[in-house]
């Protein structure tokens, strides 16, 4: 690897023994990739705060900056956690403190969480606690080189913002709060963004439900690679493309898409490909998408819902107002409990426009910082949960062990209301 | 006696008996870094034990958490011996790096139809080579 004089300035130790770990650890990194080179980041989104049995054995013996060398830096030896070279933020991590009560989740984690809240604060950390940074203040602009963890921020960064992100993990965005560096490899670089597979829509694509399943259709496809989507589309909105890319990182591990007319690096089919030849389509029609909401309800067979979970990833405003419609004047069926996941700051609209006491005079909650998969939990004796997420479909059965039904919000609704399943694809 | 040739990932040798997976392998949510386990249920490997096993598997898949489940095995003592990577990724790339086993990728010949479970594999990361001593009872 090729290091600027600055970069061998901080892994020689000018800045400190903590950069120059984080210097270290890039530059391994970086020689597993085969990357020649670094380039500077000045956003960086990663995770410091969750608790962890490793993490709270760590804090327990060497404190907060003992954990942080270990897991963020990858380093043994004893350092001190200095202030981030450039903005960083945390994302999604456990139950906070709203979580009292509702959630059957230790109350130990929710404080070593608080601690760690304030430690990482001090030292710079924006603590916005949720999968969707983009929807609270860090929006990166196009073009804009980030070290960005959590697939389906990833994917909404390169596609719908046109910032170049890889999937990075905890210690590499350890590392680049502190450099402001990651290897320039992958998404990085001009000539890796382009359009690798085309999918053909020929079935009308409109709704937050629509584009999960096409998103889920598109990960099957493409893999790891970039596909782009044409053909039958109407106009999405943030929702509806923020549940189309955490569907395709989660069935594939997609973390680049391109739609010609509406995604920034793509205003024509042609540019999508970047003018190589366009390849053979795969064709997403009426069979497709029967198959793949099959697909997400294969892991449901009792109609008895216990739980409904709406916001993965996490909600945005508008969706809590549908959310809060929906609910409006209606009562959750006894045996039943309805989480929306939000980030917390956008709890606060929800609490001034009057859609939380909506949705709470219905029986249900709003909750933020985490989700069932992150932390692990779903209300007591939960047996099947519904949901209008193609990501928590896929995921909440292996991770607790429960029946999955998936559909529309107003399904879920209605599940919440009368307990029991009553989806199908219209 | 197979060789196979590739580029270091993480240098250093180590030896010993092959887990292949013929699907690429999650961090989060795929294994129990516990128990040094597979716990993906609908994953052909589901309940099969990795640690210090010489792992061989197309590609990391799922969540950015990869690296840091594989890290935590590392510190409680279940990880593999050694990885042999066919696609290299951010996610598999930090996985190693963070794990500190040797590994190997960009092979000249495909590792996951090579290599069978049980065979005896060498990694020399440190100069790119694997020889797989198959397990008695193949050739």
């Amino acid at each position: 690897m090729i290091l600027t004089d600055d970069e061998k300035r901080m892994r020689d130790g000018a800045e400190g023994a903590a950069v120059a770990a984080a210097m270290d650890l890039l530059i391994r990194y970086g020689d597993a990739l085969a990357c020649d080179r670094l380039c500077d980041v000045r956003n960086v989104a990663g995770t410091m705060t969750q608790p962890s049995p490793v993490k709270e054995r760590l804090v327990a013996h060497g404190g907060w900056d003992k954990a942080f060398a270990v897991i963020n830096l990858d380093c043994d030896d004893d350092i001190e956690v200095p202030a981030m070279r450039v903005p960083t933020c945390q994302l999604q991590h456990g139950f906070g403190a709203d979580a009292k009560g509702i959630v059957p989740y230790p109350q130990r984690k929710i404080e070593l969480q608080q601690q760690a809240e304030a430690f990482y604060g001090r030292r710079g950390v924006t603590i916005l606690a949720t999968c969707t940074p983009y929807q609270v203040g860090n929006i990166p602009v196009r073009g804009e080189h980030c070290a960005w963890m959590e697939s389906s921020a990833v994917i909404y960064a390169n596609s719908v913002l046109g910032a170049r992100t890889n999937c990075e993990g905890t210690a590499s965005a350890g590392a680049a709060s502190l450099t402001g560096k990651i290897p320039c490899w992958g998404n990085h670089r001009e000539e890796n963004r382009h359009g690798t597979h085309l999918i053909d829509v020929r079935t009308p694509v409109d709704g937050f439900l629509d584009w999960g399943m096409l998103g889920y259709f598109a990960g099957g496809v493409a893999g790891e690679e970039h596909p782009v989507i044409a053909g039958d589309l109407a106009r999405p909105d943030l929702a509806g493309l923020k549940h189309f890319g955490a569907a395709a990182a989660t069935s594939g591990g997609v973390e680049l898409y391109h739609i010609p007319g509406v995604t920034p690096e793509a205003p024509t089919l042609e540019a999508a490909f970047g003018g190589a030849r366009t390849p053979e389509p795969a064709v997403y029609g009426p069979a497709e998408r029967q198959a793949v909401y099959d697909t997400l309800n294969s892991q449901g067979s009792r109609p008895d819902v216990d739980f409904v979970l709406l916001g993965c990833p996490h909600a945005s405003v508008d969706q809590v107002r549908r959310a809060a419609a929906a609910l409006d004047g209606r009562r959750l069926s006894p045996g039943t409990e309805l989480w929306l996941m939000l980030p917390r700051a956008l709890r606060d609209v929800a609490d001034r426009s009057g859609y939380t006491a909506i949705i709470e005079r219905a029986g249900g909650r709003l909750l933020g910082d985490s989700c069932p998969a992150m932390s692990r939990a779903a209300p007591e004796g939960t047996r099947v949960f519904a949901t209008d997420s193609a990501k928590q479909a896929h995921y909440l059965p292996a991770i607790l062990g429960i029946e999955a039904w998936f559909g529309t919000l107003e399904d879920c609704v209605d599940a919440a209301v009368t307990g029991r399943w009553h989806g199908s694809l219209r | 006696m197979i060789s196979l040739h590739g580029r270091t990932v993480v240098p250093g040798y180590a030896e010993g008996e092959a887990l292949v997976s013929p699907e690429p392998i999650s961090g989060w949510g795929g294994i129990d870094p516990a128990q040094g386990r597979i716990i993906e249920p609908r994953h052909i490997l589901n309940g099969y034990g990795f640690s210090g096993k010489v792992l061989v598997f197309p590609s990391a898949k799922g969540s950015s958490g990869w690296s840091a489940l594989f890290q935590s095995t590392r510190l409680l003592g279940t990880a593999p011996a050694a990885m042999v990577i066919t696609r290299i990724s951010t996610k598999s790339a930090l996985g190693a790096v963070v794990t500190r086993v040797p590994a190997v990728t960009d092979l000249d010949q495909d590792p996951c139809l090579l290599i069978r479970t049980g065979d005896w594999v060498r990694v020399d990361a440190t100069h790119g080579l694997i020889e797989v001593k198959p397990a008695s009872g193949r050739r």
